[in-house]
């Protein structure tokens, strides 16, 4: 029997094979709602929340814009009602504002670059939401993430990439230990978006046109810097080249990101005409260094806080990483070593940014997860 | 599937469904010359003295109205306005802090957009508000008050008020009271004329009428300023083609309602007494909100509300949803992200048992089975939803 349409058989047996209780989350747009109507075709006992995450409830009276907004728990309700299931709204934004967007702040008031999707994902989707859902009697959850569950050879659930790749999301899941995995249903693992979209339209879902979502969710003018210089106000410091000099001036350190061109604004060219990028953040002094692209280049870095899909490695292994959301997956060689993730890269690599997760691949399975802290440059260093 | 939410609306008599299907194929509008509109006309003005009878008022003081909350925001901003547009000084509107929203938020944008001070009246732990809280208020400075504005019985806990008592303290000085009684009429006896009311709020899918009618129920003296301008409808205080098959629905259902209240009243009590009986024995620690009564001055016959410490309202509401219990955390109005009840706030109950909180509202179709049902659920469900109350407060 095969629990979702499409998904590997397996899915079944690891999952209990039975009718399940399932908790969907519905943000309110196309994937979750179609993830939700097929756990419900499947035969799961499937009911539908919608988190409300907005540090203001009363958002939810006065139909503001921006992030959950009346509007989108609306459309999911909406979608709820066609596929004929219960909803529900949770208000988790106490939960979010602590574990998600003060620490988006934190980390960039730090110098790095924090991804705030895969910390929800680990704090609230699979942890808040998942712990609350299990204690209510739910077995999962449900989500409307690109990714794929499958059992791999000794048993154990395993997390892969979606098959479609331009849209998989195994990246922010990679975050997600074996026990969090082992309550997750992902129904869209084996579809391209396009077929989900048309899914969505033959299913009589309202919300079958409604774009995709790209933004971070609490920012909902997509204006990150101006979020930023809210929060943490402005701090006038100095960009220097990789000799200390002095080229312009910056109204807060935690504007840039590691392997930034545009919008340095230093008036004279550097002394070769090539352009310049943001080569390092210092917090401490409040500088931002610029240099030349060449000095990007990353050949090793360690990362913290490892997480681990299942079973933890043992010894130094090959293994292809992903170092941002849509990057491309490059070879590599890593060991934990005292509770440190050490990567070595076999070709260089730009723009890694402290902060951002560096997410280990075995093939299409994800092997884990850590927080990449600092790294080793090959210009620079030399 | 026992449903325990009349208070949010009640299944329509089949009286009602017969004598509104029995107008819905025919033409005319109450305010035509013609035939046609006379024939509806007829109806309108039947519907009207039916209604006017069965709330102790006259035909011509009963203006119909799209429902409860226009009722009541026609009687608070309309009255607000007129009284100031006839003396500047009366800005001041005493209002119970426990109103239905309707109330609650009209009396707060006439404080934001039509310079209203509002005089919050002091409530009892039950909710209510007592006469002498009332000419208190109003002795600070009898002629600054525009209006007093206190519900005959609240939404959520079900404590009836002194609304007589305080009608007469707001009569001594001249001024208008309004009352929403939605969830009074037809549980409780009512008369708009022993009253001593200026404006009363009544609606019709809470009787067993159809949905989007109700009544103002207005003394002839008071002539608020209208909300809805057009045709001069309703003595020019309401504009608007008159629903005819509403009306006659409304009707139908307010003159059986009444002429059932005095049966009614004590068997829904004693079925209510049942369920929180074997609610508290079910769940020790369950605390019943409001008046415990007896005695339907006391509190509304057909309502129990409860917090359950230790656990989410909204929790609750799921996994008795999931047996097939319907009920409800407060007034269906605040259904969405879950907030804690400004009546129970205003009680003085904290916020996490606020938030702990359900309501069972029986009505005329409800038996013993449904209490039954609920009786052999609530147990396990508050269990359940401890145990998820205390994972979310787990890092």
């Amino acid at each position: 029997m095969n629990d979702f349409p499409g998904a590997p058989d397996e899915t079944s047996t690891s999952l209990g094979g039975g009718r399940l209780r399932v908790l969907a989350a519905m943000s309110g747009g196309v994937d979750s709602a179609v993830a939700a109507a097929r756990a419900a075709e499947a035969g799961h006992e499937v009911t539908g929340v919608h988190l409300a995450l907005s540090g203001n409830p009363q958002s939810f009276r006065t139909g503001a814009r921006g992030c959950c907004t009346l509007e989108d728990a609306r459309d999911a309700r909406r979608a709820a009602d066609v596929i004929g299931i219960p909803f529900y709204v949770w208000d988790l934004a106490e939960r979010f504002r602590e574990d998600v967007i003060d620490d988006f702040v934190a980390e960039y008031a730090a110098g790095r670059t924090p991804n705030p999707c895969l910390r929800c994902n680990e704090k609230i989707k699979f942890s808040a939401l998942l712990d609350k859902a299990v204690a209510l009697g739910f077995d999962a959850v449900c989500t409307g993430h690109y990714a794929q569950i499958v059992t791999g050879p000794d048993g154990s659930r395993e997390l892969h990439r979606a098959v479609d790749p331009a849209k998989d999301q195994s990246y922010v899941l990679g975050v997600l230990d074996a026990e969090q995995l082992a309550h997750a249903v992902f129904p869209l693992g084996d579809t391209p978006k396009e077929l989900v979209r048309a899914e969505a339209d033959r299913r009589g879902l309202a919300v079958a046109q409604k774009p995709d979502s790209h933004d971070i969710c609490f920012i909902a003018d997509g204006d990150t810097q101006g979020f930023l210089e809210r929060r943490l106000g402005t701090r006038a410091g100095e960009i220097v080249d990789t000799d200390g000099t002095r080229l312009g001036e910056h109204s807060g350190a935690y504007g840039f990101t590691i392997g930034q061109r545009k919008g340095l604004r230093i008036g004279h060219p550097a002394a070769d005409g090539k352009p310049r990028y943001v080569l390092d953040i210092s917090p401490v002094d409040n500088r931002v260094t610029v240099g030349p692209v060449e000095a990007l280049d990353v050949a090793a870095l360690s990362a913290v806080r490892p997480r681990w899909c299942g079973p933890e490695p043992v010894g130094p292994g090959a293994y292809h990483a992903q170092l941002r959301a849509h990057g491309e997956p490059v070879p590599v060689t890593a060991e934990l070593v005292d509770g440190e993730l050490r990567v070595e890269l076999a070709v260089p690599a730009r723009g890694i940014a402290p902060g951002q997760a560096v997410v280990l691949y075995d093939g299409t399975r994800v092997v884990g997860s850590a927080t990449i802290a600092t790294t080793a440059r090959t210009a620079l260093s030399g | 599937m026992p449903y325990l939410d009349h208070a949010a609306t009640t299944p329509m008599l089949p009286e009602a469904v017969l004598a509104m299907s029995a107008h819905l194929g025919s033409t005319g509008n109450a305010s035509s010359l013609h035939a046609a509109g006379r024939r509806a006309r007829r109806v309108i003005e039947e519907s009207r003295e039916t209604l006017a009878l069965a709330l102790g008022a006259r035909p011509s003081e009963v203006v119909l109205t799209g429902g409860g909350t226009e009722s009541d925001n026609l009687a608070v901003k309309g009255l607000y306005w007129a009284r100031r547009d006839a003396d500047p000084a009366r800005v001041r509107i005493l209002c119970s802090p426990v109103e239905h929203h309707a109330v609650l938020d009209a009396v707060e944008w006439l404080e934001r957009h039509e310079g209203a001070r509002i005089d919050w009246l002091p409530v009892d732990g039950y909710g209510r508000v007592h006469p002498e809280a009332l000419r208190a208020a109003i002795a600070r400075n009898p002629a600054d008050v525009a209006l007093v504005t206190v519900m005959w019985a609240n939404n959520e806990v079900g404590t009836v008020q002194p609304v007589r008592e305080l009608a007469a303290v707001a009569r001594e000085s001249g001024i208008p009271m309004h009352a929403d009684a939605v969830q009074a009429f037809g549980q409780l006896p009512l008369s708009f004329a022993d009253s001593g009311l200026d404006a009363l709020t009544v609606t019709g899918h809470k009787i067993g009428g159809p949905y989007g009618i109700g009544a103002l129920v207005l003394s002839r003296s008071a002539a608020p300023v209208p909300l809805l301008h057009g045709g001069g409808q309703e003595r020019d205080v309401r504009s608007g083609t008159l629903d005819v098959p509403a009306a006659a629905g409304f009707a139908a259902a307010a003159e059986i309602a009444v002429r059932r209240q005095p049966g009614y009243a004590p068997a829904v009590a004693a079925l209510r007494d049942s369920l929180v009986a074997g609610v508290l024995a079910a769940v020790p620690d369950a605390v019943l909100n409001g008046d415990p009564g007896p005695g339907a001055d006391r509190r509304l016959p057909a309502s129990a509300h409860f917090s359950f410490p230790g656990c989410e309202g909204d929790a609750l509401l799921m996994l008795l949803d999931a047996r097939g219990i319907e009920c409800s955390t407060g007034s269906a109005c605040s259904a969405g992200v879950p907030q804690p009840s400004h009546v129970l706030l205003a009680m003085g109950v904290e916020p996490a048992a606020a938030r702990a909180s359900l309501r069972f509202s029986l009505g005329h179709t409800s038996t013993e089975g449904d209490v039954a049902a609920l009786l052999a659920a609530i147990g396990p469900v508050v269990e359940r939803a401890r145990m998820a109350g205390a994972a979310s407060t787990r890092r």
